[in-house]
């Protein structure tokens, strides 16, 4: 099937098959490969991207239902070389390790930050809910999150 | 001068492209004519095999081959998996890249499907016809040891893979009928699956007409893994061999094993003479990473009339899975057995060990490996006496602490601590929990009916693994020492080559940090390579918390010799004797007479150009160093978990969580702080959360994300940390490793907790994970 869609800012026409899942047709498809994969269960979040302004899980969309929208994916975060204060937050307070969940953790609290500015620790860690981490036990990405929404 | 880096939390240089999509994982690599493998693995425990049928899988659409063991097999490779640490009289069955006749756990690979895509792929994995004739089967490891439990290798007498102990019996059996006061507990020590959030990939590309295989894998040791494919898995020479690790997503231990699927992988892209790739799926990695803990133990703790210990004795049945994991013998052992003395002073030890089969996934190091379990026991127990004894339980171990003028101090179990000061911890600790306050506050919630509770876990740790002839001589077949190169360039620009290997650490940047300092380089004037075996010398890699220990050491020791052969050349070229010439912040000077001097960028040049060398001196300016330490780094510190629990509903709410630990000197606190954050929460998670299930049947019924916990950022508080610092005295930077201790502390942390806030229960032990289930009928049977 064709689809057309929008990947950070640039359009894309693509055929693929019915079954094949968003993450897959970023992934493989067009090569930005910044968005994870950690589950088989939709539980982790290493694959959230934003799409028309939520933050979706893209191993539980079809690429097929991605047909027409506009998608945000880590690699579209950072504008003309300058890091999102999100990124930079995340560098400033250590609030990575691996990396591998960080894509999807920095997309989700963009959404995050987008629908509660100025979150507390509380509705932080709550907000975060559907990303794990195994590397840094979330007291540093909490940090992160907050230095972001105090610098946007 | 230059400013100190070595103790500034800068922030990594691995970061800006982690936090823009750019890193590559082996996932996201990608080669021409790449295909991509999927394999089709045992839904049985236990079963016979007395059929395969490929047929129809190979005729599917876009399948490239379909292989089994027997392919395998006529290829002539030795096919084996092997496991690197001996003891005396273990049973040493053998482990086969694929499963030939019989299966014997839940994930057992079986057979692999190469196709030209990762759907198709799995879909022809449905389309292998396989009969299983299953056979009874057993997961619990004391059940396994008994007579007549079903045999996970057929020509074996029975499933005690080992019988290994450690310590004086007899003297300690004396101490116990001597004792004033004994405890004695039950402890189970539940069965973690690591998780590292990345799942292992492997990607292999072969070159036929070099004989050359490159395989880029998820490893925390890529010349072990070369090591083992070469000798027992794939009979290619070591040298025709290369393995890379790109960007790894955490590992926790998981990826230090050699697993067959990587060696399965490789085996097919030689096979079929393209690339072949494969990443496991989350549930693939439940059956197949290698798991961790899993004890069931009995332990005891005596003490005499003035409260002072006089006897520890431990029996412990560690569950091996149903094949040896590649270090899982050392685990339960001299990772275990040896920790059991933790920070106090028992004259008395014995602790035996019987290693089992059981028709369940390998069990092998993770994240503490052993160190954790016996901190369990230990501080368990000691909690226990101090309840017995009615005695604080700060009071109690500072009672029995290791006096810090007692340093070196040989436990009865074989190691010797170099040195301590265990009661400063604690101190410190308690002042940062405020515990008086907190003990105040806890009656005061009891008088209202709210259950607080507050634990303490003073753990010890023997890292910086390891002086290579010690462990050689306990059963290690590898040797611990680490390896470094560091080069500087004719441009005074310099290159460091480590054998440890990153998966999160942050070595480019700490690594960096204390050449630069030693070298008086610019910081971004260093580069650091790791993670190749092409380009790397030789390493041993990355876990035991001895990337900073062993592998900074060696840096250390390597920039050291650079110095040296510096100072040679640069007092021939200055024409002064070489005692004469001083080395600071990157300046070559005459003493005296600052003003004669050369930078290490200059020297650099003419090490290369050669045209004017003191006799005897080659060119050039590198060296190489392979660094063995001579003895473990024995980090300690004491956590305090603060807890309510609910005694309606069973629910337990981690409060506060304090931990003071001493892990030497720090070279880039931000990046050991966040060690300690992501370990204290495996612990929180192994204490509250985590435990992997098996039904009677071996079936692994926590197989998802769904049903096992992770701990989510929800579950977990912000941590209180502080430390002290203790130089290690053995090695040229002071340092111990960090990466272990949260994870060994904290289980004993919570459940100490847990218990004491149940005390007016009369709840004497729950077992982890703590679930509101447990709590509530650890309630209900302390009431009867
Ligand atoms: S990969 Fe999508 S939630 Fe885990
Ligand atoms: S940084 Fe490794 S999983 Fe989050």
């Amino acid at each position: 099937m064709q689809i057309s869609l929008t990947v950070n800012g640039r359009p894309y026409t693509v055929d693929v098959e019915p079954r094949m899942l968003l993450v897959h047709l970023l992934r493989d498809v067009l090569d930005l490969t910044g968005t994870n994969v950690g589950c088989d269960t939709s539980q982790c979040g290493a694959c959230t991207v934003i799409m028309d302004g939520e933050a979706v899980k893209s191993c539980t969309v079809l690429a097929v239902q991605a047909d027409g929208s506009d998608i945000l994916t880590i690699e579209g975060l950072a504008k003309d070389g300058e890091l999102h204060p999100l990124q930079e937050a995340f560098w400033n307070n250590h609030g990575l390790q691996c990396g591998y969940c960080t894509p999807g953790m920095i997309m989700t609290a963009y959404h995050l930050l987008q629908v509660n500015p100025n979150p507390t620790e509380e509705e932080i860690r709550h907000g975060l809910e559907g990303n794990i981490c195994r590397c840094t036990g979330y007291h540093n990405i909490v940090r992160a999150v907050q230095e972001a929404a105090q610098r946007m | 001068m230059a400013e100190k880096l070595f103790g500034s939390a800068i922030r990594r240089r691995e970061d800006p492209a982690l936090i823009t999509g750019r890193a590559k994982y082996t996932d996201d690599l990608k080669l021409p004519n790449m295909a991509y493998a999927a394999i089709l693995r045992s839904p049985h425990a236990h079963a016979r095999i007395t059929r395969i049928d490929t047929s129809k899988a190979k005729a599917l659409d876009g399948v490239v081959a379909v292989f089994t063991a027997e392919d395998v097999e006529q290829s002539g490779v030795p096919g084996q998996i092997p496991v690197g640490w001996l003891l005396p009289n273990m049973k040493m069955p053998p482990r086969s890249l694929l499963a030939k006749d019989r299966v014997r756990y839940v994930g057992e690979a079986v057979a692999v499907v190469v196709a030209e895509d990762r759907y198709t792929a799995h879909d022809a994995l449905e389309l292998i016809e396989v009969d299983y004739e299953p056979l009874p089967a057993v997961a619990d490891p004391a059940k396994a040891a008994q007579e007549g439990a079903p045999l996970v290798h057929e020509n074996e007498p029975d499933n005690i893979a080992f019988d290994w102990e450690i310590g004086d019996k007899e003297a300690t059996d004396q101490a116990f009928a001597q004792a004033a006061h004994t405890v004695s507990l039950e402890l189970v020590n539940n069965r973690l699956i690591p998780n590292a959030v990345e799942p292992r990939a492997a990607l292999a590309d072969y070159d036929p007409i070099n004989g050359k295989l490159t395989l880029w894998m998820t490893t925390q040791n890529p010349h072990i893994h070369r090591l083992l494919m070469s000798l027992a898995s794939l009979g290619l020479p070591e040298h025709k061999i290369r393995v890379i690790a790109p960007e790894v997503g955490g590992g926790f231990g998981s990826k230090i094993h050699h697993y067959p699927d990587e060696a399965i992988v490789s085996w097919c892209a030689i096979q079929l003479g393209r690339p072949v790739k494969w990443q496991a799926t989350r549930s693939e990695t439940y059956m197949t990473d290698a798991h961790g803990r899993d004890h069931v133990t009995h332990a005891e703790l005596a003490v005499d009339e003035n409260g002072k210990i006089i006897g520890l004795r431990v029996h412990t049945y560690a569950n091996m899975g149903a094949y040896y994991s590649t270090f899982a013998p050392a685990v339960p052992t001299y990772l275990y057995g040896t920790l059991l003395s933790g920070q106090y002073e028992i004259p008395n030890i014995h602790c035996r060990v019987q290693g089992i089969f059981t028709h369940t996934t390998p069990v092998d190091a993770y994240r503490g490996a052993g160190r954790p379990e016996a901190t369990f026991v230990v501080e368990r127990l000691v909690d226990a006496m101090a309840r017995k004894l009615g005695m604080d339980p700060a009071e109690f171990r500072r009672r029995n602490f290791i006096p810090p003028d007692k340093f070196p101090y040989d436990t009865p179990v074989a190691l010797q601590y170099d040195s301590g000061n265990y009661e400063g911890a604690l101190n410190k600790a308690l002042e940062a929990a405020g515990y008086e306050q907190l003990r105040k506050e806890q009656e005061e919630a009891r008088k209202q009916g709210r259950y607080i509770g507050i634990g303490l876990s003073s753990y010890i740790e023997a890292c910086g693994i390891a002086p290579s002839a010690v462990v050689g001589a306990l059963g290690a077949q590898a040797g611990l020492w680490e390896s470094a190169i560091v080069r500087v360039h004719p441009t005074g620009k310099v290159t460091v080559y480590s054998g440890s290997s990153a998966h999160g650490q942050g070595h480019k940047t700490t690594f960096a940090q204390l050449v630069s300092d030693m070298l008086g380089v610019p910081y971004d004037d260093i580069e650091i390579i790791q993670g190749d075996t092409d380009e790397v010398q030789y390493g041993w890699g990355t876990y035991g918390s001895r990337s900073a220990a062993v592998g900074g050491s060696a840096i250390a020791v390597s920039a050291q010799k650079v110095i040296e052969k510096g100072r040679k050349i640069a007092a021939h070229l200055l024409e002064a004797a070489e005692d004469d010439v001083a080395f600071e912040a990157g300046k070559y000077y005459v003493k005296g007479a600052p003003d004669k001097s050369l930078t290490i960028q200059e020297v650099a040049l003419q090490a290369y150009l050669a045209h004017n060398l003191p006799p005897g001196i080659e060119p050039a300016l590198e060296a190489v160093s392979f660094y063995d330490p001579a003895n473990f780094t024995f980090p300690f510190g004491t956590h305090i978990a603060v807890v309510e629990v609910d005694p309606d509903s069973g629910e337990v709410k981690l409060l506060r969580y304090v931990a003071v630990d001493d892990c030497g000197k720090v070279i880039n606190p931000m990046i050991v702080e966040g060690q300690i954050h992501g370990g204290i929460a495996q612990g929180v998670g192994q204490a509250l959360y985590e435990g992997a299930v098996y039904d009677e049947n071996g079936n692994l019924v926590t197989g998802t994300l769904l049903d096992y916990a992770v701990p989510k950022a929800r579950f977990l508080p912000s941590f209180e940390l502080d430390r002290t610092v203790t130089p290690c005295p053995h090695n040229p930077l002071g340092v111990k490793g960090v990466g272990e201790a949260g994870t060994i502390a904290a289980s004993a942390a919570v459940v100490n907790a847990v218990v004491d806030a149940l005390a007016p229960f009369g709840v004497e032990h729950i077992d982890m994970p703590v679930t509101p289930e447990k709590v509530w009928r650890a309630i209900q049977g302390a009431g009867k």
